[in-house]
């Protein structure tokens, strides 16, 4: 039961064929950290995923994606792939928060706190309990983050800010983890699911006053 | 696949429409476009990332709505073109990725294709066969360009000129704003223009001998500067007559560059595209002045004027035929790709 995994939430740019008939089994992936480089890697790393574990796109069950949070355009490119790739396939789509999945890779911790870079001072983040999100995701500055109780950090964010606690090793959403958050779905054949970006800011536009004078 | 005839599915996310087209050959079968335009309105101009936003939104159920006009599976297509740019970076870069994802999942090439050489071969679909060499007018709110085209499809393209600050369709948009008129400027202006006389102001026409370069900046500011000694003199402003007088300013400018590039180049053909070339008057002394000159007019019907997937199919389709090579997985989007290159 194979499932194409694709997260663009972060600097890794991530595709991976993850079996998910018992444990999540990951048969190939590809990882490279490129914040800019999301819209050029992507497809390739996909096709090096497929060649490298010898299966045809036809072969797949669903495909599985990080909708983040996460800086927007290159959130945007895993998204809208995994979407065409999925709808001209005939095959369901099913998304995971990113952050989710940094969340399964730590769920032997009682409070993780899952924090990445959301750019402009400031971070993404959610709260765990052994594997189960009880807040976020959220961006906040990281000084405003509740660390309260939490027993250590995972995620880009711990490389940049200091939150006091043990840093975990996981940086970016680990595609096994990926899928096994959507593995159940996948498995009960789960209705397909719109892959709804997580922006949580809005857009930077602001409505224009009156026309500026050009004559003094 | 029929080479002379293949069936070409386009991509387009350069700017504010979300648009996938498909043709078979030069025959059109499907243009569906969802267009973000009204989401922009409140801000009086494009804004980048709500026009990303809306293409992911759009862009399987625009897919889906052309698979099914045209009646075709997703498997049929023979080729998957799409625009590689110029436009706007974060907007192309979902077009691409819906196109390297759609040509990756079933096994088709792909083509990163230049949008404003799109804009030229979409007439294939309305007119059929282009009489090449020609010239071609392409003025949009994103864009504004006097071509050679010695022929389509081909990478031979040169640029006699483009405009050296705002957009012919952007300058609309601001006169609209100064007018009080609703975002996008081109259709209320237009509209206005028809009831004011176009000789009522005469607003100045930038560089009217030096080159094929277009400058609309200065036309805008003086538009605001007549406007407003009016409201300060506390005297009315006739709308319509300034409507009508910018629109005539604009289309005098457009279209005297292009008959004389046309007269320039030696070329009897001249091909206007883009948004503005829905413009009545645009159109309209286009084709007095085409006639005088002796140049023959082909502007598409509005709706392929605008931006869309037909478009980038139909060039698709043309690179198809001609056996170009496709493009890589790993196609750049280019905010800034220059008219030569027609293929990525
Ligand atoms: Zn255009």
């Amino acid at each position: 039961m194979l499932v194409l995994v694709i997260d663009t939430s972060s600097a890794a740019v991530t595709a991976a064929l993850v079996d998910v008939s018992g444990q999540a089994t990951v048969r190939a992936e590809r990882v490279t950290i490129n914040a800019r480089g999301h819209g050029e890697l992507l497809a390739p790393s996909i096709a090096a995923c497929l060649s490298a574990a010898g299966v045809a796109p036809a072969e797949l069950r669903a495909v599985v994606a990080g909708t983040g949070p996460g800086p927007f355009t290159g959130l945007r490119v895993g998204l809208v792939t995994a979407a065409v790739f999925a709808a001209t396939l005939g095959i369901p789509t099913y998304g995971v928060c990113s952050l989710d999945a940094l969340g399964d890779a730590g769920r032997d911790e009682p409070a993780l706190l899952v924090a990445t870079d959301a750019r402009r001072a400031e971070v993404y983040w959610a709260r765990y309990a052994r594997g189960a999100r009880v807040d976020g995701p959220a961006v906040s500055r990281p000084a405003e983050v509740p660390t309260d109780g939490i027993t250590a950090v995972a995620g880009q964010g711990a490389d940049l800010y200091d939150f006091g606690v043990p840093v975990r090793p996981e940086r970016y959403p680990p595609p096994g983890s990926l899928a096994r958050c959507a593995a159940d779905r996948v498995r009960a054949r789960a209705p397909s699911e719109p892959l709804v970006p997580l922006y949580l800011r809005r857009p930077d536009a602001v409505a224009p006053g009156a026309p500026k004078a050009v004559t003094p | 696949m029929s080479s002379d005839q293949p069936l070409v599915l386009g991509i387009e996310t350069s700017c504010d429409e979300t648009g996938v087209g498909i043709v078979r050959g030069t025959t059109l079968l499907a243009d569906a476009v969802a267009s973000s335009v009204d989401e922009h309105a409140r801000f009086g101009g494009v804004v980048p990332e709500v026009a990303s936003r809306a293409h992911l939104q759009a862009m399987v159920p625009t897919l889906e709505r052309a698979l099914a006009t045209a009646g075709v599976r997703a498997a049929d297509v023979d080729a998957v073109a799409v625009t590689a740019g110029p436009g706007l970076a974060g907007a192309l870069l979902v077009g691409v990725a819906a196109a390297k994802a759609y040509a990756l999942a079933l096994g088709k090439p792909l083509y990163g294709i230049n949008h404003l050489a799109a804009h030229v071969a979409v007439d294939l679909l309305e007119h059929g066969p282009l009489d090449e060499p020609c010239v071609a007018l392409l003025v949009s709110g994103g864009h504004s360009s006097l071509l050679m085209v010695p022929r389509v499809g081909g990478e031979d393209v040169v640029e006699l000129g483009a405009t050296v600050d705002d957009a012919a369709g952007e300058a609309y948009d601001k006169v609209a704003r100064l007018l009080g008129l609703p975002f996008p400027g081109g259709p209320p202006i237009d509209r206005l223009a028809a009831e004011g006389d176009p000789d009522a102001i005469a607003f100045p026409r930038a560089m009217r001998e030096d080159g094929f370069a277009f400058s609309f900046s200065g036309l805008k500011t003086a538009v605001a500067r007549w406007v407003e000694a009016r409201r300060r003199a506390g005297e009315p402003v006739p709308i319509a007559d300034v409507a009508a007088s910018f629109q005539e300013a604009v289309a005098d400018v457009l279209t005297a560059k292009a008959i004389r590039a046309a007269a320039d180049q030696g070329v009897e053909h001249l091909i206007i595209g883009g948004g503005v070339a829905a413009n009545s008057r645009l159109r309209a002394l286009a084709q007095q002045r085409c006639d005088a000159a002796g140049i023959r007019l082909r502007v598409p019907r509005p709706g392929l004027c605008t931006d869309n997937g037909a478009m980038v199919a139909a060039l698709g389709a043309q690179l198809v035929a001609h056996g170009a090579t496709p493009s890589a997985l790993d196609l750049p989007a280019d905010s800034a790709l220059p008219v030569t290159d027609v293929l990525v």
